[in-house]
This record gives structure tokens, sequence and C-alpha cells, in this order.
């Protein structure tokens, strides 16, 4: 097997395409992500049973189910009941759905980490429910789990290949392109590998001095 | 539009077949990847904490399915045809969670008690005996946990695989979707497998746990609500839970 | 604060007549056979006894006797297992209807405990908030009080606690004494008729221990909030007390002024945990 530059020079403009796309199914799919688990996990909170288990029941079940199967669920079963989506917002939304379970737990365990003497103080002034949550419980329980909802922004990241499946030309994807019209697989798919670390990296750097800024 | 056939569903039974045969070779190539890396990032010598560093760093950093799509196209096709994908897939999930394990490895080893180790050279045992039989046996049980959500992980992550044409239930599921022209059943027929599985595991790794735990006479993990009832909880390890 | 404020202050009282009873020394707190388990341990034991509007009063006993676990079921956070409690002649944890006890709703709840503040043994300040937003975030989202009326309000109270120039500090940046003079700051601004103090000292340093009881002491001559007080400083209760009642296993085994239980008690126990702790 022979390296060859020019395959990397040649397929340098499509690669660019798919960092654009790499990144915006990230930044898309960290804001459902990250939203949807706050829901899932003030839902598992929630005093009502009919709220609590349907929820915990169906967040399990996307945990431990495999992304790329929940993909193509979306991507074919849906239209067959009518609802059709681009391949991109497919992805997102799979993306997002999928680490919402991830992030709910984190949420959760944010949540449990405030002392009981907030909610306790919160009681004795008579503060409202929403106010309690709002006010005193979700700024410090957030505040501890930013490192920890950072970390799945790099899984996040690293899981965004799988879209690629459906259609979606974002890094990965491009470079498959690419390898299926020149016969030249290797020398993309080093490039892309090499993005991953180079994004993932400092990232991962900068998350772990988060970590120790906020968690003392 | 069609029903699933017998034969269709022997397709599926064989594709679950080596989905398992597939985590549990990657299960265990990555389990003596994790230890040693684990083992050799916590080593006294900076030279191999650095190169075992520098593994985990780079896995932590690289996207599963595209070192897989390299492992595949890149690995010379010396072998025959049939062995290269599944072995091709153990070896790239298993350096991949692997590195991940070590992680776990690592952390639990290190929280070890500095006392214990002192003991052992008190004793006079050799670095491997204190490591199997002192410090091994304590990290062990704080390691079952993270390493079950890892298997979980994995399990899930062979279902990449199938993109690289080897026939697991994954495979399986886009063979039936085209010869029945439906999704929506088999779809649903392959996550509830791949939760069985999971479930399956969980309970296995939780034995496991109690079992280590009662070891070194420490009390099994207290129960927690309905996800534990359901057997498949994921403890994330995460700082939130402490004070201040 | 000066001594007329609470009482005559409007912004006291709640529309229900009962809820602001004149302080002539009529009842404000009643407890009726309350029993609290926790598991098979019985913490109080149908426990009776009633708080006059205005007095001071102090609860001592050995620890694990069930002193603290009356001022959570005050301030609600827990439920009495049997009988029922009464603040300013309404139920705390039940409701009438139709004749019958109930357990209340949630806002029946909110409503009577209102009249109720606490500090807590840990303070229990909130961390993401300054010092000034503490003190006036429930005056203004529970009491409705403008955001100009309750900044002055919280600011005339920190003066009072000796902590004027530090409205603009995170609770972490202060001493734990400072703290719990900004905790008691906090419960006063909701001017409650009940004020419940749960060793407020036990998780201070020696020496800023003085300072806390200093700002207590003011409070308890120059206000006429009823005060619940669980404490260990011997001297402090004798100081405030209008009445003492000494537990013993989930009970009261003797009550009295505070000259009797400290001078003469009568109780064998009494005399047996005062020479412990005095």
């Amino acid at each position: 097997m022979q390296w060859d530059w020019s395959a990397v020079g040649e397929f340098m403009p499509m690669f660019w395409d798919g960092v654009l796309v790499t990144l915006q199914a990230l930044v898309l799919g960290v804001i459902v992500a990250f939203t949807l688990g706050l829901v899932w996990a003030l839902a598992q909170r929630s005093r009502l049973k009919v709220v609590r288990w349907p929820v915990t029941v169906v967040t399990e079940f996307i945990r431990n189910t495999p992304l790329l199967v929940q993909l193509f669920f979306l991507y074919f079963v849906l239209p067959e009941w009518g609802i059709t989506f681009s391949a991109l917002t497919t992805g997102v939304i799979g993306l997002g759905l999928h680490y919402s379970t991830y992030t709910a737990e984190v949420y959760r365990a944010g949540i449990d980490g405030v002392p009981a003497g907030q909610w306790e103080a919160a009681t004795a002034l008579s503060l409202p429910r929403s106010r309690t949550w709002f006010a005193v419980i979700l700024p410090q329980a957030i505040r501890r789990v930013v490192p920890a909802l950072g970390n799945y922004v790099v899984a996040m990241l690293k899981d965004s290949p799988l879209i690629s499946t459906i259609g979606v030309l974002e890094m990965l994807g491009e470079a498959r392109q690419f390898g299926s019209i020149t016969f030249q697989m290797v020398e993309p798919l080093v490039v892309v590998g090499i993005a991953f670390i180079v994004i993932a990296y400092p990232a991962s750097l900068l998350l772990r001095a988060l970590e120790r800024r906020l968690v003392r | 539009m069609s029903e699933i056939t017998p034969g269709l569903w022997e397709l599926v039974f064989k594709g679950l077949w080596i989905t398992v045969q597939l985590t549990v070779y990657s299960a265990a190539f990555g389990g003596v990847v994790a230890l040693v890396v684990g083992l050799a990032r916590t080593h006294r010598l900076w030279i191999v904490r650095f190169v075992s560093g520098v593994y985990f760093e780079i896995f932590r950093g690289t996207s599963a399915l595209v070192f897989m799509f390299l492992v595949f196209f890149a690995l010379p096709m010396g072998f025959g045809w049939q062995l290269v994908p599944m072995w091709a897939a153990v070896l790239a999930m298993g350096l991949t969670y692997g590195a991940y394990g070590s992680e776990v490895v690592r952390g639990a080893v290190s929280a070890v008690a500095p006392a214990q180790r002192e003991a052992g050279i008190a004793l006079s045992f050799t670095p491997a005996q204190s490591l199997r039989k002192i410090i091994l046996p304590q990290a062990w049980p704080d390691m079952v946990p993270p390493l079950n959500n890892l298997l979980i992980e994995l399990l899930k992550g062979t279902a990449l695989v199938s993109i690289l044409g080897v026939g697991d239930i994954s495979f399986a599921g886009q063979l039936v979707r085209n010869a029945t022209g439906q999704s929506g059943p088999i779809y649903t027929v392959i996550l509830v497998m791949y939760f069985v599985l999971a479930f399956v595991l969980t309970r296995g790794m939780r034995v496991l746990e109690r079992q280590a735990r009662a070891g070194i006479g420490q009390a099994p993990p207290k129960k927690g609500g309905l996800t534990s009832r359901l057997g498949i909880r994921q403890q994330n390890q995460i700082a939130a839970g402490g004070e201040g | 604060m000066s001594a007329d404020s609470t009482p005559n202050d409007p912004n006291v009282s709640t529309t229900k007549e009962t809820a602001n009873p004149a302080v002539d020394g009529s009842e404000l707190i009643r407890f009726d056979k309350v029993t609290k388990r926790f598991g098979s341990n019985t913490v109080l034991d149908e426990l009776d006894f009633s708080v006059a509007s205005g007095k001071h009063v102090t609860l001592i006993g050995p620890s694990g006797s069930g002193k603290t676990t009356i001022l959570r079921l005050l301030m609600t956070l827990m439920k009495p297992d049997e009988g029922t409690i009464k603040v300013g002649g309404e139920y705390l944890t039940h409701e009438e209807r139709g004749g019958k006890l109930v357990p209340a709703g949630e806002r029946h709840v909110r409503e009577v405990r209102k009249n109720i503040g606490m500090v807590f043994q840990q303070f229990n300040l909130f961390p993401n908030m300054k010092v000034l937003r503490n003190i006036t975030e429930a005056p203004v989202h529970v009491l409705g009080l403008s955001k100009d009326e309750a900044d002055e309000r919280a600011r005339e109270l920190l003066d009072q606690v000796g902590l004027g120039d530090r409205c603009d500090a995170y609770p972490t940046q202060l001493s734990g004494g400072q703290q719990q003079r900004v905790a008691i700051a906090r419960a006063l601004a909701m001017r409650p008729q009940v004020l419940l103090l749960d060793e407020v000292t036990s998780a201070l340093d020696p020496e800023l221990v003085a300072g806390v009881l200093d700002v207590l002491r003011d409070i308890a001559q120059t206000t006429d909030i009823t005060m619940l007080c669980v404490t260990h400083e011997m001297n402090f209760a004798r100081d405030i007390s209008d009445k003492v009642l000494m537990f013993d296993s989930g009970r009261i085994i003797e009550s009295g002024s505070a000259e009797k239980i400290f001078g003469d008690p009568d109780h064998e126990r009494t005399r047996e945990f005062l020479s412990a702790v005095l």
C-alpha cells in the first residue's frame, strides 16, 4: 500500500465541507441533548408516577440500545408513519435523543448532589416550587456537572460519524464518498481520524481545567 | 410488503449470535488491554507511564467508527476473506474500549490506600505478589460498576461492524428490511434484542460485583429505585456527588 | 429592626385574623398527641405541648431526644405520623373539610408556613446568590414585595446583625459566624411570627459563637417574635428563655421557667443532664 499525498490534497475541499457539517450536527445535537436531558431529569423527580415511570423506562431503553440502530429506526420507520425529516435533521434528533438519556443522568446526579439543607432552606422560606428549582437548585446542580456534560460533548463528537450511515456528508461521509469515487480510502480516513483527535484533545484538556476550577 | 419469514428469523438469530461473539471476544481482548495499559499508567518508570498515557489520549479522541474503517481498510488482506472482518472488528473494539477501561483500572488501583502497598513492602512481597494479592483484589470491586457501563457501551458499539459488512444483528436488520420492505417491526425487534442483552450483562455484572465485595468483606451495594429493578442502571462517574 | 416593627407591621400578617393574634400570651403553637417514628425508633411519643405568643421557649435534653424533630415538624420539613399541630389556630398539616380532618393541600401548608422562619445548624445559605439576594429572594417571590422594598428591608437587617458592608459578598467568602448572622437576617426578612433556631451555634468555631448569640439576644429583647430554640448554650438559654422544656426519649419530662429548671429542677434526669453539660 502506497501513501499518496496528492489524494490528501484532492480530499481537502471535501474534508472542509465535512468539518462544517460535523460541527453543525454537533452543536444542534448538543442543544437537543442538553435540553431534553434536563426535561427527563426533572420528569424523573416528578411526584406523579405516571410521569416518572414512562420516562424512566424510555430513557433506560434508549440508553441501552445502539445509536446506530436508533438512527436507522428514525430514518426508515418515521417515514412509514408519515413523518419525514432530512437526513441531517434525523441525525441531529437521533444523536441528541440518544445523548439526552446520558445528560439526564448527569443532571440527576447534580441535583442529588445539592445538599438537603438547600431544599430545607427553600421550604423554610416558603419559596414556590418553580423558584426553588430555577433559582436555588438548578444553578448549583448545573455548575457541578458542567465538566461531565462537557465530556458528553466530546463523546457526541466521536459518535457523530454514525450519521454518515443515513447519508449525511459529515467528515466520515465525505471520506467514504471520496473513497468510492477514487478508490483511495486510507488517505481520507487518516485525515479524518487525525481531525477528530485534533478537535477532541484540546477539548478534553479544556474540560479538565474546567473541572479543577468548578468542582472543588 | 411481507411478513418476516422463518428464513429471515434464522438470519436474525444468526446475527444475534455474531453480536454475542463479538461482544465476548472484544470484551476479553479489551479487558487484557485495559489491565495492561491501566497498570502501565501507574508504573514507577515515567517512560512507561508516558507511552501508555499517549495510547489512552489518542483513543480518547478517536472516533470508534473512523478507527474501525481504518482497521478494515488499512489492514493487509493476507488472511482468508471470512476471517478478517470479524477479527478486525474484535481488534478495533478491543483496542478502543481497552483504552477506556485502562482509565477505570488506573483510577481503582491508585485509589487503594498507600498503607496497603507499604504493608506489602513490609511483608517483603515482590511487586507482582503485592499487585496480585493486595492491590487488585481491593481495586476490583470498585472497577466492576464502571466496567459494566463500558461493557454496555461495547455491546452497543458492536453494531458499528454492520456498516463494514460483518453479519451481526444490525446487519441482519438491514437484510430483513430490504426483504420485507418494512422497517418498523424488524428495527423494533432488534432494539429489544439489544436491550435484553444489556439487561443480561448488567445482571451478570451485578452478581460479579456482589461476589467481589463479599470477597473483601464489604456489604453489597444498596438497592435503588425502579431502574435498578429493571437491572440496567448506569451510575455516572462524575464529581457531582461530593459536597463543596 | 426596632421593637415595634414586627407585630404592628401590616406586612407581617396574612389575610387571616387568626394568623396575627396580639401578643397577649394566647396560644400560638399547639402539639396534640404528636407521634413521629423513624423506622422502629419512636422519636416523639404522643407529645402534647403549647407555646404562647411572644414567648421564648428553649428545648433541652440529650441528643436524640426529639428536640430537633419538633422544629422540623413545625417547619413542615417532615410530617407527623400521628397527631396534629396547630399554628395560630390553623392546622399545619391538616385541613378541616366537612367537619373532618384531612391531610392539607400544598397551598394550605404554604399559607400557614409563611408565619414560621427557621435558622439552621449549617446555615444553608444559597451559595449561588450574594448575601443581599439570599435575603431578598423570598420577600420578593413569596411576599410579593418590590425589589426596592426588599432591598431596603434586607439592608436594615444586615445593619442590625452587623454585616451592613457585606451585601455583595458570596456566602463562601464569609466566616461561619457571619454566614449564620446572614441566615438570621434572611429568616427575619419574612417577618415571621415564629422563629425556629436549630442548634444555630453548633457548627461554629468557639470564638464566633458569641457574636451570633448577641444578635439573637438582641432580637429576643427588642421584638415580640415567638422563639423556639434548640441549643446546647445553657447560659444563652437561661438569659432569653421564658420557659424551658426538658426532653428525654421523645417526651417532655419537665418544664418550667429558666430559673426553676436551671436552678432547682425536680427531675433526676434533668439534674444529670445539666450537670453533664454545664
